[in-house]
């Protein structure tokens, strides 16, 4: 689950780690006077949203006066937002950060990650923050320094040091900092998080350390020993895709307007792949998983005929420890319940796929059958037209 | 021959008595697979399937002699099966359990890491996977069995049903597999893409392999620089998320496109300039491998 700013600040917040004061936080429709704006100022006024590159968006604001703040929140809130890293599709801004700014001397990034190849978690950090990793990776991949930390012992102390001294962290900011670097790792592991990010760390005009944004990916397999944020809502998920996971239907919306329904992940992949190969595009990634039943059948067509762009349905199901037959009948069975006005391709293979054919053959409902993954693509690209 | 499995492997089921094990571990002895018992903590002493059930993998593994685990316990306490199996000194665990927290898996690699150092003989595999068959001899998983048959193609992937799909397509053209192995699609697994190709290079009933690749980690990256360098038998490649939108998990939570890397572009041309053949329509690969393991032997006919 990706966590808003405010949100990873506020597990920051629980493992000590330096931030500015925070005046507020405002939600669509409900007042700005619950803004804390009391001090001397200036404060910056930040749009809460699940995407990178706001302050070129107009995203984050800096206000000299309360008065200022309060107007810039309220014109944030319910901004459309597109950023490089909305894939060109609007965000609306529902929340908005007002936290008391600071003057930057110095930007610092740095964030713990999973190394994949090692297993093991993974400092990253450059000496100079403020812009994307990515772009730094590529543009001077030789100012980016990589420290593994063992799992169980976290950061070392001569790893944080070793660290510090990488980073040319002043001599009055030093343990100050290898406290922070200590405290994100452990972050990481104890929130079984999958990214923490600090872009950037600041030191400010005053020799002050503070972390001044957040960015933390929790991994949701882990959710069941965090019950606090599994209790949190989901921003990056629409409205059919939080329906789905409730029963236990893995959906991901896209843009085309073929619906599909697939058993395994690896399979709802590739028949994207191939629906897109045959010249159409997948209105969605449904993997029903591999027990599914009926009533599941049914709640993925409600969910797949949710979607007002879809035009036709493909099907593919290799029944292994779910039998063809009994997919068969669920389809058929659920096709009774939700009315499908699209034109329905099947696909089975596996375990009873004889007895499954048979039954969508004998059952009157209009389906077109497929025997491969690729004649069933075709159809259904040709149905949608 | 073959990898991993075979009629001599004694394999014990963790989470024996649950719904899922029951069921899955049913269908591995209707297989003709060598289940010599079962651990379910608190049932020891009592019997279930028509084998024994243990307390402890250890006490399993004394009574029966078991070299192969088959783990179903559920995500929480998956990750602590598979350490019990591997301190009872068990030398293959399948893990097929979904959705153990990746940092349980970063705990339980640096455990099995360190056992190996000290020389112990033990390969993880999964979790988060379909499991290893070796047909005819051995199936350790929940695929279903009669898509198999005995042959010379090696098939390995990150993916459950997409492996089914590649599996009876070889079926289909009247070849058979050696060994197939599901590695998982988690972001922390145990054994990877070159420890499965450097164990088909070396086996003898091997003749090609089928590689199921998808987005996300450099799994594939690494699995080409293998290919390019030890590799002598052919393999082909499919890499499924052609088409996925980046910084979105699809479905497997390894299967994400984080930045620049992981891309579907970036492995399929490595697997290229690797010398793999790489499929782009899936539908394809079990008559790509045919064409291959079927002219050579014409060509010596002709030859003759």
């Amino acid at each position: 689950m990706k966590l808003l700013e405010y949100e990873g600040k506020d597990v920051f917040a629980r493992y000590g780690i330096p931030m500015q004061k925070r005046a507020g936080i405002v939600k669509i429709g409900e007042s700005l006077d619950t803004l804390k704006l009391d001090g001397p100022g200036p404060w910056v006024v930040k749009a809460q949203v699940l995407a990178g590159g706001r302050g070129k968006a107009g995203g984050v604001k800096l206000a000299k006066t309360a008065a200022e703040a309060r107007e810039l929140t309220g014109k944030m809130l319910g901004m459309q937002m597109i950023t490089h890293q909305t894939g060109g599709k609007p965000l609306t801004v529902e929340e908005v950060l007002v936290d008391e700014a600071c003057d930057i001397a110095r930007e610092i990034y740095i964030s713990v990650v999973l190394d994949r190849k090692n297993s093991t978690p993974m400092i990253v950090a450059s000496a100079e923050g403020g812009m994307s990793i990515e772009e730094l990776a590529q543009t001077q991949p030789e100012k980016i320094i990589k420290l593994p930390v063992d799992v169980e012992a976290g950061l070392l102390d001569f790893q944080a040091r070793q660290l510090a001294f990488d980073l040319n962290i002043p001599q009055k900011n030093f343990r100050e900092f290898t406290a922070f670097a200590r405290q994100l790792v452990r972050v990481f592991i104890d929130e079984d998080a999958s990214l923490v990010e600090v872009n950037p760390l600041v030191i400010t005009g005053d020799a002050r350390l503070i972390a001044l944004d957040s960015k933390i990916i929790t991994d949701d397999n882990a959710l069941f020993r965090h019950k606090a944020q599994a209790a949190k809502p989901d921003h990056e998920a629409s409205e059919i895709e939080k329906e789905a996971k409730e029963i236990g239907i893995n959906y991901i919306g896209l843009d085309g307007d073929i619906g599909c329904m697939v058993n395994g992940a690896g399979l709802a992949m590739a028949t994207l792949d191939t629906v897109k190969m045959a010249g159409g595009d997948a209105a969605n990634f449904l993997d029903v998983g591999g027990g599914a039943n009926v009533d599941q059948i049914t709640r993925a067509f409600q969910i797949i005929l949710k979607d007002a762009k879809v035009k036709a349905v493909l099907v593919n199901i290799f029944g292994g420890i779910m039998k063809c037959d009994n997919i068969a009948s669920g389809v058929v069975e659920a096709s009774k319940k939700v009315k499908i006005n699209v034109p329905l391709i099947v696909r089975l293979e596996g375990t009873n796929v004889k007895e499954g054919r048979e039954i969508l053959a004998r059952s009157g409902i209009k389906i077109e059958q497929a025997g491969s993954l690729w004649e069933a693509a075709q159809k259904a690209v040709k149905a949608a037209r | 021959m073959s990898i991993l499995l075979n009629n001599k492997t004694k394999m014990i089921v963790h989470g024996f008595t649950g719904a899922q094990g029951s069921f899955h571990a049913q269908q591995c002895i209707d297989y003709g697979s060598n289940i010599v018992g079962g651990v379910t903590p608190g049932k020891g002493g009592t019997e279930h399937l028509g084998k024994p059930v243990f307390n402890t993998a250890r006490e399993a593994v004394k009574a029966t002699g078991a070299n192969a685990s088959l783990i179903f316990v559920p995500p929480p306490f998956a990750a602590d099966s598979i350490l019990e199996a591997a301190d009872a000194g068990v030398e293959v665990i399948i893990c097929i359990t979904e959705g153990i927290p990746v940092m349980d898996m970063v705990r339980v690699k640096k455990r099995l890491n360190a056992l190996k150092a000290a020389g112990q003989k033990v390969t993880l595999v999964g979790p988060n996977c379909p499991g290893v068959i070796t047909p005819g001899e051995c199936k350790a998983g929940i695929m279903p069995g009669y898509i198999h048959k005995k042959g010379s193609v090696g098939v390995v992937s990150r993916s459950g049903t997409l492996t089914y799909e590649a599996v009876w397509q070889v079926t289909s053209q009247n070849l058979g597999q050696s060994t197939v192995v599901g590695i998982g699609g988690d972001p922390v697994q145990g054994m990877n893409f070159v420890d499965a190709l450097t164990m088909f290079q070396a086996d003898k009933q091997t003749e090609a392999v089928i590689m199921i690749g998808e987005i996300g980690g450099s799994a594939e990256e690494d699995a080409a620089r293998y290919i390019k360098k030890e590799m002598t038998k052919p393999v082909f490649c499919f890499v499924a998320g052609k088409t996925a939108p980046p910084g979105r998990r699809m479905g497997h939570a390894g299967a994400i496109v984080e930045g620049n890397s992981g891309t579907h572009a970036s492995k399929v041309e490595a697997l290229k300039k690797a010398g793999a053949t790489v499929v782009d329509n899936l539908s394809e690969i079990g008559a790509a491998v045919a064409a291959k393991l079927k002219a050579p032997k014409k060509a010596k006919a002709v030859k003759k």
